[in-house]
Formats: structure tokens, C-alpha cells, sequence
């Protein structure tokens, strides 16, 4: 069983949703990024969601973007982003870490390459946001055969032919993107988030993340009602703009907001 | 004028002919040989294949979000291809609004000059709002009408794409929305004073390098949020399937008209076919009807800036890699960590790291040949024009007229040469007072 998996069916044991902050590696400085998930660890995360930078993130609002333009500012790589899971699993050999970002900086390293150096830095599972099913065919086999989860994205849009076709090639969890819009985007209709996760359950056999939109713990209480697991990017990639300039308050400062995120999805858990 | 009429005529026949057959490749071959007898049989070029692909080029790189409407946009695409009255509807506007067919002119006086082949320019420059965009944009917004979109959305670098989806969406009552990157807002003004004057809203583009491919970004973000109400109208032929088939399509009657008056002209075909290749939809709208036609040679000339050897270019095709980018597998200019680097040139319309995935592989396959020549030479090109013939070229037109210039004199002088005059000069004003130290 993948760590991914392994995670999932312990919190499922436990009845407890899990919580996924995501962040971007080298935001805002290279050294800020291995203490941060350790302490967002510490905070309560259950697995974490590395964003790798790239150039053009076109899925992306305007938080994560400058959080991509701060990290390419000093020149963060894809095998910096590697070093730091590697780091990170000196001290960590049990959270899950899943690479989120685009598929150029993986392309050009060349997939079977990169799943051999991604496996052997301690990297459970990647999210390549510009590579649908239909395009990844030869991705999936390399990360399968390094023993990578490939997590998915589902949209609004996704109707069950698609649904389907994400569900074959799909493992670890799939994401449900619960809004029409970039990262950080506008408010997410609950009502809506709950039909569509009925239907994805009903056809794909994986937990179930819902992320993009949730920004507050009342919200993430009420994600986690229905979903598996509340994943938070822009929220937390907001409070790290605002100490860009004090990056030694950053994990403290992270951990205290994942902290308040925990305790209200604890709480909805326990209702 | 007369002839050329008759000719427009026999096209619109053309394509409602061709309404009976199935697809776009099976249309536009069809339009291409109803025209002319000796075009050669259509087995052999056949791309893209059902799911956008040009061999390892193009496909589908995208958000899950866009996965649907790009492949409603494809279904409708193909419906309305087979569609009488919407082909009805595009020849007549492209006859009546745009002013087609654009005509051939012999530049005689700068033939001589440059001592071989005679050159020859399809003159897209005359169309209504100055360049070849307007012949995309026309048909995707009829396409985004028939889809029941209220809203268009388009991303441009020099202004051009962004005025020609401006003018449509004032003519059909549509609300259009431009991105465009602060870079390029700064050294177009004039035309993004025409969008506003036609009732669009130009949105600069902060991020990033703050150019068209900022604008690309920015456009696709806005379009995976009002995606319902929104058609986002491409202004080249990059982008996911469908766009770079279907703005080759819609470009493609430059090649066709182009085909015809030169058999008509010379009785036969040109011996090359030179344009300038951004996004490359100008280059491919010629070239698509000639690549049968194994005796006609390709060259795109793509943007060499400072020079090659500079780094400070938007050469893809000449000096990039391939990678994956806005949608599709094609040559980027890239560094080796697999990011995209900021590209260079005189002309906005050029200053892309990508290129539409076919010229990728018309390039691998050998069939085109792409060059590049520098910001000095396009400057050159655009005053031997301007002073030679009368006609005053886009810049971007100016590095396909300066390759002509290169190659015209290695060429007999009862060969010929068709350029395309992409656009013509006259946004580029300021750019070209500026190295000249002036200010208008
Ligand atoms: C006059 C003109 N020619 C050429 C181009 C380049 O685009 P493409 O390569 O798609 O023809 C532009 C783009 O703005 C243009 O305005």
C-alpha cells in the first residue's frame, strides 16, 4: 500500500478528514520550506501539497503566481524542490508530500527520470495540473513503475464520461476542484460541492479531496462534512506574502492558522 | 477587381460543396482542388489526428476544467464546418466586412532592384483592420454566436488579434474582454485605443513577463472561470486542440486565394512561399494549400532580435526545444530547469516563446524551413518597402519581406516568390520613430 493510501485508511479508521495545505517550495526563500511542513506537521496536516514553480502557472490566481515569481526569483528547480523532500524525510518518514505543478519542468528532466529521482527523494504523489488523462499516458506508467501515486483533478465540468476516465488512471485520492476558476479563487456553493461529490464516490472507488475556495475554518468544518480531506493553498500562501520579509515568523505563524483549521475539522468530525 | 470577385464566388461554391463531406480536413481539401484540377491528392497530409495531435506535436495540456468545453467547442466546430448557412454567413462576411479576396501584387520596382525572382505580395495588409487576424476572428465569433456565448475573451500582442476581436464583438453586440501584457499596452498604444473606442475592455497583464504570453495566461484563467457564458477567441494557431486546426481553417483562405491568382497569373505556382512566424497562423493560412504542392518551398521566418547568438530573440522554431505550453506539445523557448524564458523582438506580434504546433512538425518532417532574421533586418525590410513600393508593413510583415530579400537575388528572375504582407505598418509607428530618436 502506498504511503497515500496507507494515510487515507488510517484517518478513515479514525474518522477523521484529513487536512492538506498546500505551498510553494522556495516561497520565499529556499531555506523557509523544509521547517515550514514540519511545522505544519506539528499543526495538525495530515499530508502536504509542494507546489513546484513554474513561468506560466495558467491554473493558478494571483497569490500562487507571485508565489511562483518569488521562488523563480532566486532560481528554485524542480531538484531543489527534491532536495527539500529529501530533507524533509530525515526527520519525517511518515506524512505523505505530493508535488503539485505543471508538466514542462518535468518534461524536459524526461518522466522515467523524473519518477526514479522524485521515488528515491521520498515523493509519494504528484498533481501535474496541464496533464489530463488523454495526455499522460506514458507519465502514469514511468510514476507506476517508481511506485508514485498520480493524484487528478476533477472540475464542475466533469461529467461522468470523465469521471470515469479520470477514475481508471487515477491512484492515492482525487482532488475535486469545488469551483469554476484559478486557485484563490471565489466562494464555493456547498450544495453544489456535496452533489458532485456523490457522484464521484459513486463511480470512483478514492478518497476524496475538495480544495480552491477554502480560505476559513468555518469553511474547511464544512468541507470536511463531505469530503475525505480540505485542502487549503491560497489562504496559506497569503499569510507567507505577508512575511516575506520576516521568513523566520513564517512557520510559527502558518502553524497557528493550520492549528485553527485542525480544531474546526476535528470538531465537524466529532459532530 | 472583377476577376477577383469571380473568384470569391467560386470559393463560397467551394465550400458549400464541400458541406457534404465530413470534417474539417475533408472540407478544406475539398475547397482547395474544386478550385484547381492539378492539385495533388490529399491521402498523405492528414493532421492533426482525432485528438489534436501533429505527430508528437499539439494535443490537449490543459485543466481539467477546460477538458469539456474544449471538446464542445471541437463538436460544434465540426458541426458548423458541415453547416451550409454558416458557411454561407462566413464567405459573405469575409467578402463584404473583411474585403476579400485580398489581391496579388506584383512588386515589380523591388524585383528589379534585388536583381532574381519576382516577389510578389498577398496583400492581408488591405484588410479591414490591417492585418490577416481579422479572417480568424470573424469565423470563431460566429462560431461563439452559434454556441449562444455572450462573451468573448482574447489575448494580443500587438494589437492586432485584439482589434479584430474587438471590431467582430461590436459588430455582433458581443461583450469582449482583451488581455494584454503591460509591456505591450505600453508600445501599442494607438491600438489599444481603438479597442477601447470600440467598446472592448483591455485588461493590462501584470505578471510574469508582462507580454503576449502573460496575456495567453491571463485569457485561459479568465476563461476557466466564466467558462458558461464565455468564448475565448485565439488569435493564433497555438493553444489546445481544437485552435490550431481551426485557425488554420479559418486562415487557410489566404493560401487558397493565394493558389488560385498565382495559377491564374503565372499559370503556375510560386517557387516559394515566405512568411513571418509568431504564433504562426499568417504562415500557416499560405502554406496549408501549397503542402501538396512538393515543387513550392516553405520558409517561415520567426524573430532573431538582437540575434541568435544574443539570447535575446523569439526563435523557437530555430533555436528552442520542444516542451509543453498554453495547451499544446511544441518548440518553447526554454532554460534547461524547464521554464520559459522571456523572449525579445522589435515587433510585438513576434514576441512569443511557443509556436503553433504544426510548424513544429512541419519543420521536423522537413516539408517548411524556418529562418530567423533580427530586429536590424525587419527595420530595413519595413523602409525598402515603404520606399520602394508605396506600402508601408507590420513589422512583424517585415521579417518575411526581409528574408525575401536575402533570398530573391539567389533565385532567376522568371522564378517567383509570394510573401504574405501579414499587416500593415501603421501601429507601428511609434516603435519605428523611437529608433530613430523621435517622438510622435
Ligand atoms: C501583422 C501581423 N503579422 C503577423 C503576426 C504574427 O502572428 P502569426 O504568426 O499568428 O501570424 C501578427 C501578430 O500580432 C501581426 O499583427
Amino acid at each position: 500500500m502506498s504511503r497515500i493510501a496507507g494515510c487515507f485508511a488510517d484517518l478513515a479508521a479514525r474518522g477523521r478528514t484529513a487536512l492538506i495545505p498546500f505551498v510553494t517550495a522556495g516561497d520565499p526563500d529556499l531555506a523557509t520550506t523544509v521547517p515550514l511542513m514540519h511545522a505544519m506537521v506539528a499543526a495538525g496536516a495530515d499530508l502536504i501539497e509542494l507546489g513546484v514553480p513554474f513561468s506560466d502557472p495558467m491554473a493558478d490566481g494571483p497569490v500562487i503566481q507571485r508565489a511562483s515569481e518569488r521562488a523563480l526569483a532566486h532560481h528554485t528547480r524542480l531538484r531543489d524542490v527534491l532536495d527539500m523532500v529529501r530533507k524533509f524525510r530525515e526527520r519525517d518518514a511518515a506524512t505523505p508530500v505530493i508535488l503539485m505543478g505543471y508538466l514542462n519542468p518535468i518534461e524536459i528532466l524526461g518522466y522515467a527520470a523524473f519518477a526514479a529521482q522524485a521515488s528515491a527523494a521520498g515523493v509519494d504523489g504528484i498533481l501535474v495540473v496541464d496533464a489530463p488523462p488523454e495526455e499522460s499516458g506514458e507519465l502514469v506508467t514511468s510514476l507506476r513503475q517508481a511506485g508514485i501515486d498520480l493524484v487528478y483533478l476533477l472540475a464542475p465540468t466533469s461529467d461522468e464520461a470523465r469521471i470515469r476516465t479520470i477514475g481508471a488512471v487515477a491512484s492515492g485520492f482525487v482532488y475535486y476542484v469545488s469551483v469554476k476558476g484559478v486557485t484563490g479563487a471565489g466562494h464555493l456553493d456547498l450544495a453544489d460541492v456535496d452533489a458532485k461529490l456523490a457522484e464521484i464516490r459513486r463511480l470512483i472507488p478514492l478518497p476524496v479531496g475538495v480544495g480552491f475556495g477554502i480560505k476559513d475554518a468555518e469553511t474547511a468544518a464544512r468541507v470536511a462534512r463531505m469530503a475525505d480531506a480540505v485542502i487549503v493553498g491560497s489562504a496559506i500562501v497569503g499569510r507567507i506574502e505577508a512575511l516575506t520579509m520576516k521568513p523566520e515568523h513564517i512557520p510559527a505563524a502558518i502553524g497557528d492558522f493550520l492549528a485553527g483549521l485542525r480544531a474546526a475539522i476535528d470538531g465537524a468530525d466529532r459532530a | 477587381m472583377a476577376i477577383n470577385h469571380a473568384e470569391a464566388g467560386s470559393e463560397a461554391q467551394g465550400q458549400t460543396q464541400s458541406a457534404a463531406q465530413s470534417g474539417a480536413q475533408a472540407k478544406v481539401q475539398s475547397v482547395t482542388q474544386s478550385e484547381d484540377q492539378t492539385a495533388a491528392p490529399s491521402e498523405a497530409y492528414h493532421w492533426p489526428d482525432a485528438r489534436g495531435h501533429f505527430g508528437p506535436y499539439g494535443g490537449l495540456f490543459v485543466p481539467e476544467t477546460l477538458m469539456r468545453p474544449l471538446d464542445e467547442l471541437t463538436r460544434a466546430y465540426a458541426r458548423y464546418l458541415q453547416d451550409p448557412d454558416f458557411l454561407a454567413e462566413l464567405d459573405a462576411d469575409l467578402r463584404d466586412y473583411v474585403g476579400r479576396p485580398s489581391p496579388i501584387y506584383h512588386a515589380e520596382r523591388w524585383s528589379r532592384e534585388l536583381g532574381g525572382a519576382q516577389i510578389f505580395l498577398k496583400r492581408e495588409d488591405l484588410n479591414h483592420t490591417g492585418a490577416h487576424k481579422v479572417n480568424n476572428t470573424i469565423g470563431q465569433a460566429l462560431l461563439a454566436k452559434r454556441m449562444g456565448k455572450t462573451r468573448i475573451i482574447a489575448e494580443t500582442g500587438a494589437g492586432q488579434h485584439g482589434v479584430a476581436s474587438a471590431t467582430v464583438a461590436a459588430r455582433l453586440g458581443l461583450e469582449c474582454v482583451v488581455y494584454m501584457g503591460e509591456i505591450d499596452v505600453a508600445r501599442q498604444e494607438a491600438n489599444v485605443y481603438r479597442m477601447r473606442l470600440l467598446g472592448a475592455q483591455v485588461v493590462a497583464v501584470k505578471s510574469g513577463s508582462r507580454t503576449l504570453k502573460d496575456a495567453l495566461n491571463e485569457a485561459m484563467r479568465d476563461w476557466v472561470t466564466n467558462v458558461d457564458n464565455t468564448f475565448y477567441i485565439i488569435g493564433t494557431v497555438a493553444g489546445p486542440h481544437p485552435y490550431p486546426a481551426m485557425v488554420r481553417d479559418f486562415q487557410a483562405v489566404i493560401g487558397r486565394e493565394a493558389r488560385a491568382q498565382m495559377l491564374e497569373r503565372l499559370g503556375r505556382l510560386p517557387d516559394a512561399l515566405v512568411a513571418c512566424v509568431g504564433g504562426g497562423s499568417n504562415a500557416i493560412g499560405l502554406f496549408y494549400p501549397f503542402l501538396e504542392d512538393a515543387g513550392v518551398e516553405l520558409i517561415g521566418v520567426e524573430a532573431a532580435g538582437e540575434g541568435l547568438a544574443s539570447g535575446h530573440h523569439a526563435a523557437p522554431l530555430c533555436a528552442g526545444r520542444p516542451g509543453v505550453l498554453h495547451g499544446s506539445r511544441t518548440y518553447l523557448m526554454e532554460d534547461s530547469d524547464g521554464q520559459i524564458i522571456e523572449t525579445h523582438s522589435i515587433s510585438a506580434g513576434l514576441d512569443y516563446p511557443g509556436v503553433g504546433p504544426e510548424h513544429a512538425w512541419l519543420k521536423d518532417s522537413g516539408r517548411a524551413r524556418y529562418v530567423a532574421v533580427t530586429d536590424e533586418e525587419a527595420l530595413a525590410a519595413f523602409h525598402t518597402l515603404t520606399r520602394t513600393e508605396g506600402i508601408i508593413p507590420a513589422l512583424e510583415s517585415s521579417h518575411a519581406l526581409a528574408q525575401v530579400a536575402k533570398l530573391a537575388p539567389t533565385l532567376r528572375k522568371d522564378q517567383a516568390i509570394l510573401v504574405n504582407l501579414s499587416g500593415r505598418g501603421d501601429k507601428d509607428m511609434h516603435t519605428v520613430a523611437a529608433r530613430e530618436g523621435l517622438t510622435l
